[in-house]
């Protein structure tokens, strides 16, 4: 597969520089999560700007400061430029005071892919917990949009109470399609909740899974994680089947600044998204 | 190999300033000796040294007047490439948005003065992070590439120095301009001194130098001899990764971790410690803004902070571990060295005394 694109060039200039981009769309897709759609300033730029589903770009806010938020748009509409941000933080919430017509700074993509090209012709399970799910959506989007080029997508998603529930438009046209299976599961239901109740693993049992030609991608909280791959393992699965996007605090993603180590993996470099086997060591070691 | 008189030594100063260099060499500063900008040999540290032991640095006077008899003190030349605190860029607020201008500066013709064995190593470890990976950082490539650099073999080993075993030192064999062995016998008091590249030797050839004696280099020699083995710390590398990547829940975590202050001193002081953050800085106007990089230390809560989660690191263990770790295993899978040069400083400079080699000996002794 070949490298994720990386934005300036090394060499080029210096790679601290943000470049202005305007927000051309807003949109809330659940309790404290919005999709900002930007657009460079610069054409040139906009148009020439390429990324893998699963990189991030570090957003500058003026006067406030950067934070790291994966591209969740597709990579061949070269038009749109999608972060889902959840807010939490100071740098979001200022993000979040913006509106359209305010400009924004980016520099990137960075960090490794979700590997939709080994993903092809399997089936592909993704698995979300938690609010943090902004990673999978990118893949979810992309495979929708190539729906023969990939066999079943099954989406699990789990989220405390149906409030947190990311993306409801966009479940109801996931669930149109006839090879796409979504299941939805809350820890603490209301009484309008149709779906599953408990943790996300306890949904794998209702199914049938093809698990030696399955692919699966998760994003979520660490617990969420370690469950789905005890049980997935526990049912036959390969480790090098599994594939995480993991979180931590970033301040340059250029592999300077160290705050995104993992045992030895810098996430910004090797990261966010890792097949499981290579990162087990240090994901099941608490507080690395 | 030439030798160079001691009363010769300012006729190096004179002419690196003349072809436009500022001299960085060490100084006396608050009962310390640091790296600053120097005139000429008088104001190196002349006739002191350092007595050094874990959680302990003291200034002391020699009975000789060597100019380099001392080993490293609490500054490293990392400050020169990687300044503690460096604007990255400016942010001017436009009528739609603002405008971005790179403000890395530009860098200063530095010369060097006194580089040790184990800082040129952990200068081309900083080399690894900052010019060879994916990115460039532009300042520190473009200050590394001003540099001349004068090193000193060291004469005089603390008491914490393991350079030995890191196979760092204590004689300067990696890229410098000039190698500097300073010789103090019978009377005599002279520098055998050795080109490292066509600079160096056109610096050379333009002093009053002779061209050493064999008696000459032998002295040199036996000098560098002498200080290896008065050497007595160490730190057994062997399999030293994966014993520490087993060893992730030893129980000598707990331990160490009640006696860590998380102070940060050890990351401040290593030499080749490269972590940092970045703060920004906006004016009353509200119009502009500025981004800058400083100094950040694994040893801080924020460090490991995720937004909604808290601290990946919440305890001392983690962080000392994270630190030690780091130092002496995962640097080698992310830049295919070691990132210790065995140094000292962060046993010199801990306050109650932690021992980098002491805690290695405790997992090794009871591994899991
Ligand atoms: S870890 Fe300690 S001994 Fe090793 S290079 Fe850093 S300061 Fe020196
Ligand atoms: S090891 Fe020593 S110097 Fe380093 S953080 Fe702990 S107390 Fe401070
Ligand atoms: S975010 Fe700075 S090293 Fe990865």
């Amino acid at each position: 597969m070949p490298a994720p694109p990386r934005n300036p060039p090394a060499g080029a200039t210096s790679p601290y520089l943000p470049y202005p981009a305007e927000i051309v769309e807003k949109r809330l897709e659940s309790r404290g999560v919005y999709t900002f759609r930007l657009r460079f300033l610069d054409e040139v730029r906009h148009k020439n700007y390429d990324f893998r589903p699963g990189q991030f770009n570090m957003l500058y806010i003026f006067g406030v400061g950067e934070v790291a938020i994966s591209i969740v748009s597709d990579p061949e509409i070269g038009e749109t430029l999608d972060h889902t941000v959840r807010i939490v933080g100071n740098v979001t919430e200022a993000l979040n005071r913006l509106d359209v017509g305010d400009v924004i700074g980016i520099r990137g993509p960075y960090g490794s892919a979700w590997p939709l090209e080994a993903a092809k012709g399997k089936d592909v399970i993704i698995l979300t917990g938690g609010l943090g799910c902004a990673p999978v959506v990118s893949v979810i989007n992309y495979i929708t949009a190539r729906r023969d080029d990939y066999g079943a997508l099954k989406i699990f998603h789990g989220v405390k109470t149906p409030k947190d529930l990311l993306y409801r438009e966009r479940i109801r046209a996931w669930q149109k399609d006839a090879r796409t299976e979504v299941y939805l599961t809350v820890d603490h239901p209301d009484h309008a909740w149709q779906y599953s109740v408990g943790i996300v693993t306890n949904l794998f049992t209702q199914i049938q899974l093809d698990l030696s030609n399955s692919i699966v991608m998760m994003c979520g909280p660490g617990i969420m994680m370690h469950h789905a791959v005890r049980d997935l393992c526990s049912r036959g699965m390969r480790m090098d089947q599994l594939y995480v996007s993991l979180e931590r605090n970033m301040k340059c993603a250029l592999g300077f600044c160290g705050h995104c180590q993992m045992g030895p993996n810098f996430l910004c470099k090797e990261g966010p998204i890792f097949r499981y086997d290579r990162i087990r060591h240090w994901f099941e070691t608490p507080a690395i | 190999m030439h030798t160079i008189a001691s009363n010769k030594l300012a006729q190096l100063f004179i002419l690196l300033k003349k072809q436009g260099y500022a001299v960085i060499a060490p100084a006396l500063r608050d009962a310390a000796i640091i790296y600053d900008e120097v005139e000429t040999p008088s104001d190196l540290p002349v006739g002191w040294t350092d007595a050094q032991s874990p959680g302990s640095y003291r200034l002391k006077k020699r009975e000789d007047d060597a100019y380099f008899g001392y080993a490293v003190g609490p500054h490293s030349w990392k400050k020169v490439v990687l300044p503690p605190r460096m604007k990255l860029w400016a942010a001017r607020r436009e009528e739609k948005g603002f405008t971005i201008s790179d403000t890395t500066e530009a860098p200063r013709k530095l010369a060097l003065i006194g580089v040790r064995a184990c800082e040129l190593y952990a200068m081309a470890i900083q080399d690894t992070v900052f010019i060879k990976g994916d990115y460039v950082d532009p300042f520190y490539k473009a200050q590394r590439e001003k540099l001349f650099i004068v090193a000193v073999n060291c004469a005089q080993a603390a008491e914490t120095c393991f350079c030995v075993s890191m196979k760092t030192g204590p004689k300067a064999e990696t890229a410098y301009d000039l190698a500097l062995t300073e010789v103090i016998e019978n009377k005599r008091h002279y520098f055998v001194a050795e080109a490292g590249s066509r600079r160096g030797a056109a610096v050379l050839a333009a002093l009053s130098t002779a061209i050493a004696r064999p008696a000459e280099k032998t002295a040199a020699r036996q000098v560098i001899r002498k200080t290896a083995a008065s050497i007595k710390r160490t730190l057994d590398t062997d399999g030293l990764k994966t014993l520490l990547y087993e060893n992730l829940a030893h129980p000598r975590w707990n331990d160490v971790a009640e006696r860590c202050l998380t102070c940060g001193n050890c990351t401040m002081v290593c030499p080749t410690c490269f972590c940092t953050t970045v703060e920004e800085i906006t004016d009353l106007t509200g119009d502009h803004s500025e981004h800058w990089r400083r100094w950040d230390s694994c040893f801080t809560m924020d460090f490991s902070f995720i937004h909604g989660e808290g601290s990946v690191r919440s305890s001392n263990k983690s962080r000392y571990r994270q630190w030690m770790t780091h130092k002496l295993a995962s640097w080698h899978d992310q830049f295919g060295s070691s990132g210790c040069v065995g140094c000292g400083r962060c046993i010199t400079w801990c306050p109650p005394g932690i021992d980098i080699t002491e805690e290695v000996k405790a997992i090794r002794k009871n591994p899991a």
